[in-house]
């Protein structure tokens, strides 16, 4: 549960650094105007960017709560607000606030398990967080498996940091592909959920999932088919959203609220909700 | 218990004015309204107002912050004053459950401190009701509207006020009205309270029941094939959520102003596309859905989150406003009955 005094007050946070990472994701990493980081979050929590006059989103965290100098979004083109943060430059402030909703559970129900994460397309972005988190207190977790598709090569996020990165790390095996055949790509190509199919996961795991509805899906298809329940395997839901405190009812989905008692959910918590999301 | 003659109202307003301003139920142009009294100002005899108390608390428009902005800095402004303590007087006893089912929202963690800052200013004056119209049905949900909630709970007879003091707010309010009232047998106001009860025995809503409702009720009624014919005729106008008095969901907007920008909130209403459009679709596609939610939320959401009670009042406004005469009294009774007849 999230303890804020002001809720709905937000801070001023400056735009550092702005990396272009595909033709339509850029992230940035922002910080207060002193140099800080805005808040303490934890991964799989949100926040709520904005420009006044522009409007505001909640956004996933993609940096790791273990990052201690800033915060660090992926956004992609997609909208207004989206559109005015992709025109901005270094330097630029913008309003912060949160952190919003219940993270992942790295710290109970992760602990000392395999995991599995599967992205696809901007869905990395909430997994970079928690992928990190695990990469930082490695010895906690087991055999850590990263199964990540996009549309072309062009298209995958944090390509170099997962290449350069988390490739190298022991005992963590990344897997990508990408839709279609690519000059210069002689990595597997696919769509995410054959492919997760394909590499056969034991089901000795916790799989967390987060890409486009229909990504979803069919994985989640494939990984009942592979023996996996509805109980091992987490996603984090997107609505709309204004408050980010389970109150302007906008993210509601029967007796939940996503920014409040989500984003992350686990399949079996999903079922008892009507399909509205 | 003390009392005061009706034909002495005035000096009852004007002595709780002498500490903080008085808002009450004034008759006007297409019914009572809330108005702040000043000399003259006449209580309203209606059974209830237009637009429902919530305003106090929740307005319709509430400024957030402003922001100031220079190049790229930008500079973030709490616009808050501190709020002055006042009166609602009159409030009836569906009005006064609203507030509970309101605080259970806003004053539930984390704290809406917009919402709580009002709140704890604002002194609820009851009234019981004389005449409850054929519209109401706060019965259905546990109220009494012969013995209201509130911080001084009041009853009105033809030539007498009565009014108790039920809560610490309460009685430091009546203390400053003892010049113009005077004490009476606690027992003073039960012939009132029980003429009352025999007008709500007659009501024609008085057997509705909401028994098959509840907040583990989702699976029985989401699919539901009565919403198709329930909603068919719904113009999405939103009238409904901004009657009622426990409709709470709000948007937030950006307005420029010559030297910066304000954020505020406003009402929003879960009957509008809008609410629920994202730039990667709309996950309540049609009419259907969104009345289904608005229903849904007040009968089986808002009771699974909140020990059983259930998100309306009977307070009767979407009843008496809706612009199709459709509303939650019909929505209960056909849900659940098995077909989509529309009768």
């Amino acid at each position: 549960m999230i303890d804020m005094k002001e809720p709905l007050m937000p801070v001023v946070g400056e735009v550092v650094d702005i990396r272009l990472d595909t033709p339509d994701i850029k992230t940035f990493r922002v910080v207060t105007p002193d140099g800080k980081k805005a808040f303490e979050h934890r991964p799989g929590q949100c926040a709520m960017l904005s420009i006044p006059g522009v409007g505001e989103a909640m956004f996933s965290i993609t940096s790791s709560p273990t990052n201690t100098e800033y915060m660090e979004f992926s956004i992609k083109k997609c909208g207004c607000v989206t559109e005015w943060l992709h025109s901005m430059e270094v330097g630029q402030q913008i309003t912060i606030r949160g952190p919003y909703g219940n993270p992942f559970p790295v710290d109970d129900v992760f602990a000392g398990k395999n995991l599995l994460f599967i992205a696809g397309g901007v869905g990395l972005a909430p997994l970079r967080s928690v992928i990190n988190y695990c990469r930082h207190y490695r010895d906690r977790y087991g055999k850590i498996d990263i199964v990540y598709g996009s549309r072309s090569k062009d298209d995958l996020l944090d390509y170099k940091e997962i290449i350069d990165e988390w490739a190298n790390d022991a005992n963590v095996h990344v897997h990508l592909t990408i839709d279609r055949e690519q000059e210069g790509w002689d990595g597997h190509v696919g769509f995410v959920p054959n492919y997760v199919k394909e590499l056969g996961f034991d089901t000795d795991k916790i799989a967390v999932l987060c890409g486009p509805p229909v990504m979803i899906k069919f994985t989640l298809a494939g990984l009942y088919e592979l023996g996996f329940e509805k109980t091992q395997i987490y996603t984090t839901l997107e609505l709309r959203m204004k408050c980010g405190i389970g109150k302007c009812g906008r993210c509601n989905v029967g007796s939940k609220y996503v920014c409040k008692d989500g984003p992350v959910f686990r399949f079996d918590q999903l079922d008892e909700l009507p399909d509205e999301y | 218990m003390r009392k005061i003659a009706k034909s002495a109202l005035d000096s009852l307003f004007a002595a709780m004015s002498e500490s903080k301003k008085v808002y009450l139920p004034v008759d006007g142009e297409g019914g009572a309204r809330y108005q702040l009294w000043t000399e003259g100002t006449v209580l309203s005899e209606a059974v209830n107002t237009v637009r429902s108390a919530k305003d106090f608390f929740f307005p319709q428009t509430e400024n957030l912050v402003e922001f100031k902005m220079e190049g790229k800095k930008l500079d973030v402004i709490d616009v808050r004053r501190e709020t002055e303590d006042f009166v609602i007087f009159g409030v009836r006893a569906c009005d006064v459950r609203s507030f509970d089912i309101l605080d259970r929202v806003f004053l539930g963690a984390p704290v809406d401190t917009y919402y709580k800052n009002r709140r704890e200013h604002g002194v609820i004056v009851s009234l019981a009701c004389n005449k409850p119209a054929e519209t109401c049905f706060c019965q259905t949900f546990g109220i009494d509207a012969s013995a209201p909630a509130g911080d001084i709970v009041c009853h009105m007879t033809d030539d007498t006020l009565f009014l108790d003091a039920k809560t610490e707010k309460g009685e430091k309010l009546l203390a400053t009205l003892e010049g113009v009232t005077e004490p009476c047998a606690d027992s003073a106001a039960d012939e009132q309270k029980a003429l009352i009860r025999s007008r709500l025995d007659k009501l024609p809503l008085k057997g509705l029941t909401a028994d098959k409702f509840g907040g583990d009720k989702t699976k029985e009624f989401f699919n539901d094939p009565a919403w198709a014919s329930l909603s068919e005729s719904c113009l999405g106008c939103g009238t409904c959520t901004f009657v009622c008095p426990t409709c709470q969901c709000y948007d937030i907007k950006d307005f420029k102003t010559a030297d910066g920008v304000r954020r505020f909130r406003c009402w929003d209403s879960c009957m509008y596309s809008e609410f629920t459009k994202m730039s990667a679709g709309q996950p309540r596609l049609t009419q259907k859905e969104r009345f289904r939610q608005r229903f849904m939320h007040k009968l089986v959401y808002y009771p699974a989150n909140n020990e059983g009670i259930f998100g309306c009042v009977g307070c009767g406004r979407c009843l008496a406003k809706c612009p199709i005469q459709m509303n939650i009294v019909k929505v209960m009774k056909k849900l659940g009955e098995g077909g989509d007849k529309n009768d």
